[in-house]
């Protein structure tokens, strides 16, 4: 916890690294000056784009002892304002989630080559963010940690299966490799309590370590201080949940 | 998205962007989350020029209630015009 005696610096700056199939992509990386060790952080951006909100989210997660990492998951969808290309992408039913998984596994890959990382890293993602952090914590190793708020469509009908989400994330949950926490809001219709409610039936059903809380009077999106789902008491108490969470899983003495 | 609910369609029209008028080719019309009505989800529409890139939009976002009333009013004026004998290039 940081006190007021203490010196704090941060370094932020967009890089470039290699994503799916070993696509350049750019990333928003931020992390605490100084030797370290850190541990690192995926941030995975919403469906909304990869806004303000989540570069500060980035810098967020470096104020608080984070080496963190937010890639661009639409840099292949061509450049502009973030809400243009994120309406792009919107019209294109989104990226395919084999696509956000490479991307993901290799911002994971560039924190590890990192010679100031403790060798603990986790992921966190909002909304499409979310499902995509459970989704890579299922497919791929190297994670220690996923942070899943409010990630809708984990739970899908056949009839939303797509070629772009072949697969219902909730069907990869035997293979989960890491602890994970979700925040969910009562109100929200995507995911619905009923679908997080059976999440967490699977997930119990195969024993994986998990936090789920769900928050009364919060929607989708409480987090988000620029929209009208913005619920300040709940956003503090899940920031508080998150930070604790990945304190217990992420620092070098953790479990 | 959330919802991934979306549908694009050609059309042929002008739109005036950020950057003056350009030529459209295309609309999405989406039922997902906005960027700026305060709503949680809401119908998107975006007339976009793919070939002139992101940034080639007009972005329309409504609540439920203001689509269907547009959607009437569009249907009511086309229907005005096609009684006059108006319609041009109606196939």
């Amino acid at each position: 916890m940081y006190h007021t005696h203490m010196y704090e610096g941060m370094l932020a700056e967009t890089v470039t690294m290699r994503g799916d199939k070993g696509d350049v992509i750019n990333a928003y990386y931020a992390r605490p000056l100084g030797a370290g060790p850190f541990p690192g952080m995926v941030v995975i951006h919403h469906a909304p784009g990869w806004d303000e909100w989540y570069r500060e989210a980035t810098r967020k997660f470096a104020h608080h002892g984070y080496a963190a990492i937010s890639p661009n998951l639409y840099f292949r969808d061509g450049h502009g304002t973030p809400e243009d290309v994120g309406a792009k992408v919107r019209a294109a039913g989104g990226v395919p989630d084999d696509q956000a998984v490479g991307d993901v596994e290799g911002a994971m890959r560039y924190l590890r080559s990192l010679p100031y990382i403790n060798g603990k890293v986790g992921v966190f993602g909002t909304c499409s963010g979310g499902r995509h952090a459970f989704l890579v914590a299922c497919r791929v190793r190297g994670f220690d940690a996923a942070v899943d708020c409010w990630g809708g469509r984990v739970a899908m009908s056949k009839e939303e299966l797509t070629p772009k989400q072949p697969v219902a994330p909730i069907d990869y949950t035997k293979d989960l490799s890491c602890p994970l926490l979700g925040l969910f809001g009562e109100e929200d219709k995507s995911p619905s309590p009923e679908q997080v409610a059976q999440h967490e039936r699977e997930l119990k059903k195969h024993g994986k370590t998990y936090e789920f809380h769900m928050y009364p009077q919060a929607g989708h999106g409480f987090f988000y201080y620029d929209r009208p789902a913005y619920r300040q008491e709940q956003a503090v108490d899940g920031w508080k949940k998150v930070f604790a969470f990945l304190e217990k899983y992420l620092s070098a003495k953790g479990a | 998205m959330c919802t991934m609910i979306v549908q694009q369609a050609e059309i042929d029209g002008s739109g005036k962007g950020a950057k003056g008028w350009f030529t459209l080719r295309q609309v999405n019309v989406s039922y997902d989350h906005p960027y700026h009505v305060p709503l949680e989800h809401a119908l998107n529409i975006d007339f976009v020029n793919e070939a002139e890139g992101a940034g080639a939009r007009v972005a329309v976002e409504l609540s439920v209630e203001s689509a269907r009333q547009l959607l009437q009013t569009i249907q009511a004026v086309l229907a005005r015009a096609e009684a006059g004998g108006y319609l041009e290039g109606d196939t």
